[in-house]
């Protein structure tokens, strides 16, 4: 069968990029009569440049930056839609062996508790800048990324103002583990497989990650240009369907050796399979020889991971607002809340029967426990969904969320 | 009126690349040039060069760190990207196929830049096309080396001429729709397998 719709997609090599990249090899993308080209890049303001020339029509993207873009907040941003989330979790913060050692001297414990580890890198800080020591510098991937704003959120929330008493750098993802080797960097938040890279090279120590600071949280999203989905529903909607069953192939336990093998080619990540593992079974290694099990580390497919919640977006744009990158007014919450567009999610998959959630927005953090919840169809499971720190997200209540963020950090 | 004349840095990790660029900056009359090949401690540079122009390749990892950087410049002369108004559509794709781009000082006129990011352009361009050349000359020495071993494969097992050897191989090339120097590598490998001598 000739496809019916050529479409080109660029990608970083992150792991959470394996639902776009088994859409094409394991061929849930032909099934749907789809041609997908998927070109590697070596930038995020790569990808944002050829979306805007429309070398590619869609591609993975960091959660919050279709939004920045819609918001003008980079050159060269073209109008980006938000119709797919490609997974919930995945990343952690890894920090260099000299600063878990002075972490563990304040209590830190190999567990992942973020408000645990959070307190004792509080400690550590105040006891170097007592001592006169210059600020630990922890790097991000990009300013407009999931990981820069749970890291601010996780050492806020725990007494520390990443913006005076931190360094926060960008660098790109697979330059982690070699800056924090060499010593330019303290600590890092990023995707896997960067951090168990660390930790296998034995210069890093996981301290807590993603999926304990949020759970269930909004991590990479397919980011597509607005006109083209404007001019191209019919493919937009086949390309979600591919999609769907490439996400559901990769959260089975059953086909994890063949995903990791695929994501190792060099195409794609370029790393043994070995080091696709921790992402797959939530099993990680932190450091020290300590392991440990985490539930819902990365999620692919399951508990509506490819649901674009308006509401993921909405708290993206607060975490904006409190750091200074927008400012807040009612045209920019807009732009922010039309950029994840759950309708387009919804007739792409309502022919297949298959679980839809009836909101577009729920209120984040919520959800204590895994729960069933009403939607079209099907039964589905959410959550939990709860901050670790207690906080609750209601995006109808932005306001006093913005405001009480503010009034926080005036505290610090 | 003197204009002076503008300060521009090349950040290019290939430096053959990143010579051919300063090369051709400084026969359009920029004196002011520096190269850095390695984005180490660049801020620091970037404050002292305090350069007008800058001109990066797209397969460099670190835009998204030097982005960030330009953005939270203190300095007076703060970095954007080019283009940022979209007045020329054709340049952005341009560059962008070329795989390279250009930031410049906020104010800094267009058409006083617009030269130097058409010569960074050409220069990329002319650079992958002599890339590309060199591969394709490395790739047709080795076809021709394969096709030599496998006529003498033909010629020695099977008491062939040279020419007949050769038409042979076409001939099996033709009829199976690949390369000559395809089945070439077949037969050598084959030949291998069969006798390690011959390998």
């Amino acid at each position: 069968m000739a496809a019916e719709h050529r479409i080109n997609a660029g990608f970083m090599p992150l792991f959470d990029s394996a639902v776009l990249v088994a859409a094409k090899e394991i061929g849930f993308a032909l099934r749907e009569g789809i041609d997908l080209t998927l070109n590697r890049e070596t930038s995020w303001a790569n990808i944002r440049d050829r979306i805007a020339i429309g070398h590619f029509d869609l591609a993975h993207m960091l959660g919050p930056m279709p939004i920045a873009c819609n918001l003008g907040l980079t050159p060269l941003a073209s109008d980006t839609v938000v119709p797919f989330s490609l997974g919930l979790g995945g990343n952690c913060v890894t920090v260099s062996n000299a600063v878990w050692a002075g972490m563990a001297a304040h209590g830190a414990q190999p567990d992942l508790d973020p408000a645990r580890a959070g307190k004792a890198l509080g400690a550590l800080i105040r006891e170097r800048a007592n001592g006169g020591g210059d600020p630990l510098r922890f790097a991000v991937v990009h300013p407009h990324s999931g990981h820069n704003y749970e890291l601010r959120y996780w050492l806020a929330a725990c007494g520390i103002d990443p913006s005076r008493e931190i360094e926060i750098v960008i660098v790109p993802p697979p330059f982690m583990a070699d800056a924090l080797a060499a010593g330019r960097i303290d600590g890092y938040c990023v995707g896997e497989p960067w951090n168990s890279a660390s930790v296998v090279a034995g210069t890093g120590h996981i301290a807590t990650i993603k999926a304990a600071i949020w759970k269930t949280s909004p991590e990479k999203v397919v980011g597509v240009r607005k006109a083209w989905a404007e001019r191209e529903p019919e493919a937009l909607s086949a390309l979600l369907r591919a999609l769907h069953h490439a996400a559901r192939w990769c959260q089975d336990p059953a086909n994890r050796g063949e995903l990791a093998a695929l994501m190792a080619q060099p195409a794609f990540l370029g790393l043994e399979p070995a080091l696709q593992m921790p992402i797959l079974s939530g099993h990680l290694a932190l450091g020290g020889g300590a392991e440990l099990s985490v539930g819902d580390f990365f999620l692919s497919f399951s508990k509506a991971a490819n649901f674009p919640w308006k509401s993921h977006a909405l708290w993206f744009y607060t975490q904006m607002v409190r750091w200074g990158h927008v400012a807040h007014t009612p045209e920019n919450l807009a732009i922010a809340r039309d950029c994840y567009r759950p309708d387009l999610y919804r007739s792409a998959l309502k022919p297949l029967g298959v679980a839809l959630p009836g909101a577009n927005a729920k209120v984040e953090g919520a959800l204590k426990a895994a729960t069933p919840v009403g939607s079209a169809g099907a039964s589905l499971v959410l959550g939990p969904d709860g901050f670790f720190d207690g906080q609750i997200f209601d995006p109808d209540e932005i306001e006093a969320y913005i405001a009480g963020q503010k009034l926080a950090r005036a505290e610090v | 009126m003197i204009r002076k004349s503008l300060t521009v840095l090349v950040i290019d990790e290939n430096h053959i690349r990143a010579s051919i660029i300063e090369a051709g900056l400084r026969e359009a009359g920029h004196q002011q040039v520096t190269v850095i090949h390695d984005v180490a401690g660049i801020a620091r540079r970037i404050a002292e060069i305090e350069p007008d122009v800058i001109v990066i390749d797209l397969e460099n990892p670190n835009r998204d760190m030097l982005e960030n950087m330009f953005q939270l410049s203190r300095v007076v002369k703060r970095p954007i990207a080019m283009f940022v108004d979209r007045s020329d559509q054709a340049s952005i794709e341009a560059a962008v196929e070329a795989g390279v781009s250009a930031y410049v000082v906020d104010g800094l006129r267009q058409e006083r830049v617009k030269p130097i990011l058409d010569m960074a352009i050409s220069r990329f361009n002319a650079f992958s096309r002599m890339a590309r050349e060199l591969e394709e000359a490395r790739s047709e020495l080795e076809s021709r080396k394969v096709i030599d071993r496998a006529k003498g494969i033909l010629m020695k097992s099977r008491g062939l001429s040279e020419d007949a050897a050769y038409t042979l191989l076409r001939k099996t090339a033709m009829n199976q729709n690949r390369k000559i120097a395809e089945i070439a590598q077949s037969l050598v490998t084959a030949a291998g397998l069969l006798d390690p001598e011959e390998s």
